[in-house]
């Protein structure tokens, strides 16, 4: 294997980026990290972006977006309809053929257009389930009524999930949701979406993010602390939902378990280190419970383990974005020197379908 | 020639389980889909749209080497530069490249057949923008045609604002400094010229 690591990032996130387009929003984003390289558009091995034209409500938006670039001369250009974090992964399989050094991955939604719960709705089965249009606020509903009524964990532990990322968000400036509030004040909310509170959802931002990915020397002339790459892996579950236990999420066990997590460490070149944080995309409070346990981190984060420094994405969500956004969170605390080890962790598809794990170092 | 068997998955036979052969059998679903967005254009595209309800035709300047964009979309996409810089610009210029079309809009009913289409490329400008060419037959219609914009009776904050564009009868733009041919030496002509 390539080492191959994040060297460096750039994020936005608001409520509603209203006056901008995606293209006006994301020049000074991809901008910020081509200086952060001192890197110019022609000096990238490979860009891959994420977006959904469902979201922009237009067909092959990306191309715009790519404005954002500079793609005069040509560039080697690919794109995925996922998350970011997807494009991360085609970017490092790219870096590990060897075929390129650097990559630029960008990703971005702007979701105050339109209903996000709407959009979702169309990427589930067209036969029997996206004619019913079941939102997605309410599959998450069902998905947490089946975990608190088969005991698989309590509206307490809900809370206390919530508490813990609103107060970890107070330093993060992208955050659109943060403050101090203990799991009995959070219980005593309404439940807008039984069993689930507003404060259990995460709330819809529009942003984006962009990451360059450099490996071995390039890496190193790059950045002072690139965050190296040791474990990368994703899974997918059955799309069919109700042939899922919507209590577990066997493909983020598998991809942790790949990506080198095991017994609540991180396995770097065979030996089992300590990972000093995570961050984790889970849309909704439960999911962030289900994933520490399938990722075997359970125990780990109720001692050392540092679970989503930044707020995750109870404290903005930006659709596409936030699973690159937990990936260069993670990068942007080892190369700052704030820890040594971390798991960034994606998801995407309803209801923790698909799960991507991210193993990140500093030397 | 010999021919190429039909994929068997597109030789629309559907083999039916025995159990269900007497069912009707469902060879499409229909799966309507509506989805609402409340679409705002962007910084550049507002300034674009509000300066147009006035007559007026906005485009940007790059930072990077002084050309220019119509329509203004807030980025030089050669360099991937935020472009800040409004320039106005004439509504007269020359057609860089245009087709004429035989068949008719879904929804125009008022374009006659056929109708002219071309990049006009403003004077001044460095890339092209669509648009109509009228009072024009096609076979009188060429490139480096110099043209005006005729407005329409009443004018929005839209892309309609301009009917088409027209003959002026001036001489032509050389072929080879037509349109996108054109763009390194008009270019460099204004650099020089310190605009």
């Amino acid at each position: 294997m390539r080492e191959v690591a994040v060297v460096a990032s750039a994020m936005v996130q608001q409520e509603a980026l209203v006056s901008d387009t995606e293209v006006e929003f994301m020049v000074p984003v991809i901008s910020a990290v081509k200086e952060q390289t001192g890197m110019g558009s022609q000096d990238f091995g490979f860009v891959c972006s994420g977006s959904s034209d469902f979201l922009a409500g237009q067909a092959f938006s990306f191309v715009q977006t790519l404005d954002a670039v500079g793609a005069v001369p040509p560039i080697s250009e690919s794109h995925v309809e996922m998350d970011g974090a997807w494009a991360l992964y085609e970017a490092w399989v790219k870096l590990q053929i060897g075929e390129v050094d650097t990559a630029l991955v960008y990703s971005y939604g702007k979701t105050s257009p339109g209903s996000l719960r709407d959009v979702l709705a169309t990427q589930l089965d067209p036969y029997y389930v996206t004619p019913l249009w079941p939102d997605s606020l309410s599959l998450a509903a069902l998905g947490a009524r089946i975990g608190l009524e088969s005991g698989a964990f309590t509206a307490q532990e809900m809370a206390e999930v919530v508490s813990r990322n609103l107060s970890h968000a107070k330093s993060n400036e992208l955050a659109v949701r943060s403050g101090d509030m203990t799991p009995e004040e959070i219980l005593s909310t309404p439940e807008t979406v039984p069993p689930l509170r507003d404060l259990d959802c995460a709330p819809e931002t529009d942003g984006g993010v962009a990451v360059v990915l450099a490996a071995e020397s390039a890496a190193k002339n790059l950045c002072d602390r690139p965050a190296w790459i040791k474990g990368f892996d994703h899974r997918i579950d059955a799309q069919n939902i109700g042939a899922r236990d919507l209590t577990r999420a066997p493909s983020a066990a598998i991809a942790a378990q790949h990506a080198g997590i095991s017994g609540g460490k991180a396995l770097v070149s065979g030996q089992p280190e300590k990972l000093d944080f995570v961050e984790l995309y889970a849309p909704y409070s439960y999911q962030e419970i289900i994933l520490l346990q399938e990722m075997g981190l359970s125990e780990a984060a109720q001692n050392s383990l540092v679970v989503n420094p930044s707020g995750g994405t109870l404290a903005g969500h930006t659709m596409m974005g936030s699973g690159l956004m937990r990936i260069a969170e993670a990068a942007q605390r080892i190369s700052r020197g704030e820890g040594d080890r971390a798991a960034a962790h994606a998801t995407s598809g309803p209801l923790l379908q698909q799960n991507m794990v991210c193993v990140l170092e500093g030397e | 020639m010999s021919q190429i068997p039909t994929p068997k998955a597109l030789s629309q036979k559907v083999v039916v389980p025995e159990r269900i052969a007497d069912a009707e059998q469902v060879r499409s679903v229909r799966t309507p889909l509506r989805l609402e967005y409340d679409y705002i254009p962007g910084k550049a595209a507002q300034e674009y749209l509000v300066a147009f309800g006035d007559k007026k035709i906005l485009g940007h300047r790059s930072p990077v080497d002084g050309a220019v964009f119509v329509p203004p979309r807030g980025v030089d996409p050669r360099h991937g530069v935020a472009t800040a810089d409004y320039v106005e610009l004439p509504s007269h210029g020359h057609i860089g490249s245009f087709c004429v079309t035989e068949v008719p809009i879904p929804g125009r009913d008022d374009l006659e057949l056929p109708y002219i289409s071309a990049w006009i490329f403003l004077d001044g400008a460095d890339i092209g923008f669509i648009g109509l060419v009228g009072e024009c037959a096609p076979e009188d219609c060429r490139i480096g045609m110099r043209v005006e914009a005729v407005w329409q009776d009443e004018i929005g904050q839209t892309a309609e604002n301009i009917r088409w564009w027209k003959p002026t009868g001036e001489p032509d733009v050389p072929f080879e400094e037509a349109g996108g041919r054109g763009f390194p030496s008009r270019l460099a002509a204004r650099q020089a010229s310190g605009e």
